[in-house]
């Protein structure tokens, strides 16, 4: 068994388990830091595909920025547990056959495709993950795309704070 | 690399499905937006892996502005959940049917 290969299983197992401890817990405190440690082993996927830029953002904006909202609302609003599936249990039956349908569906199709023809070597991995490469593409090919991302956040800040503000009726 | 992409991408859809089944089953608000969360980050990792494999850098630059949708969309829909919770005092989305004909 390679490094390589137990450096995956380790960070896949991470975020594959703490998924679904996410879904199962009936506190929401716990179910965001489950959240929090699934972004942390995607971000060490993310390392492990040689996205370094993308690794370091995935622990700053989502485990930084975005779970801290989450948990500052959780914190704020303090709902009481949820009294998980109980009186509903055709319901979970009906969510697990959905779930195992799309997850054969997705799995038939990925080794139908044998995506593993594309590979196109460690050096030219390595490259397309660096921050100067990928600052390259945005700046030259995709400035437009970039701006609007930043007028998108302005949009939701402001829309944020005018739906926090107000009771609506 | 040394592993093959199938790997990540089993893993992928595998989240993929963890979130799906957070949405249909949890009743919580901030527990069902936080399942399309965990959606979006399996989609990244598919991104990246592919980006990664090909060695073309624009996968990992559409992760970036997904991230940026991302951080809007939880924003505005944390505003709303909070302004559904002043209205109605709950949490669960069996009862927040405003928006229901």
């Amino acid at each position: 068994m390679s490094f390589e290969l137990l450096l995956f299983l380790l960070f896949g197992g991470i975020s594959a388990v703490s998924s679904v401890l996410m879904i199962t817990r009936t506190n929401p405190v716990m179910s965001a830091l489950f959240l929090i440690l699934n972004f942390a082993g995607l971000a060490g996927l993310y390392l492990l595909l040689n996205a370094q830029f993308i690794a370091v953002a995935q622990v700053i904006v989502y485990a930084g920025a975005i779970m801290v909202l989450f948990l500052f609302v959780i914190m704020l609003l303090n709902p009481q547990k949820e009294k998980i599936l109980e009186n509903k249990p055709a319901l979970k039956i009906f969510a697990f056959i959905i779930a195992a349908l799309a997850f054969l569906q997705i799995g038939y199709l990925i080794f139908l495709s044998h995506p593993s023809g594309t590979n196109a070597g460690v050096a030219a991995s390595v490259k397309a993950g660096t921050v100067e490469e990928i600052g390259r593409e945005l700046y030259t090919y995709y400035v437009l795309p970039f701006e609007a991302a930043g007028y998108l956040l302005l949009a939701a800040t402001i829309g944020a704070l005018v739906l926090a503000k107000k009771k609506f009726e | 690399m040394n592993i093959s992409i199938e790997y990540y991408l089993i893993l992928s859809a595998f989240m993929f499905v963890v979130g799906v089944a957070g949405v249909l089953t949890r009743r919580n608000a901030i527990i069902v937006f936080m399942s399309v969360e965990l959606m979006l980050n399996s989609a990244n990792l598919t991104l990246v892996s592919f980006s990664s494999f090909m060695g073309n850098s624009v996968g990992q630059l559409f992760v970036f502005f997904v991230m940026a949708v991302a951080a809007a969309e939880a924003a505005v829909g944390l505003a709303i959940i909070i302004a559904m919770f002043r209205n109605k005092l709950t949490l669960n989305i069996d009862e927040i049917n405003i928006l229901k004909w």
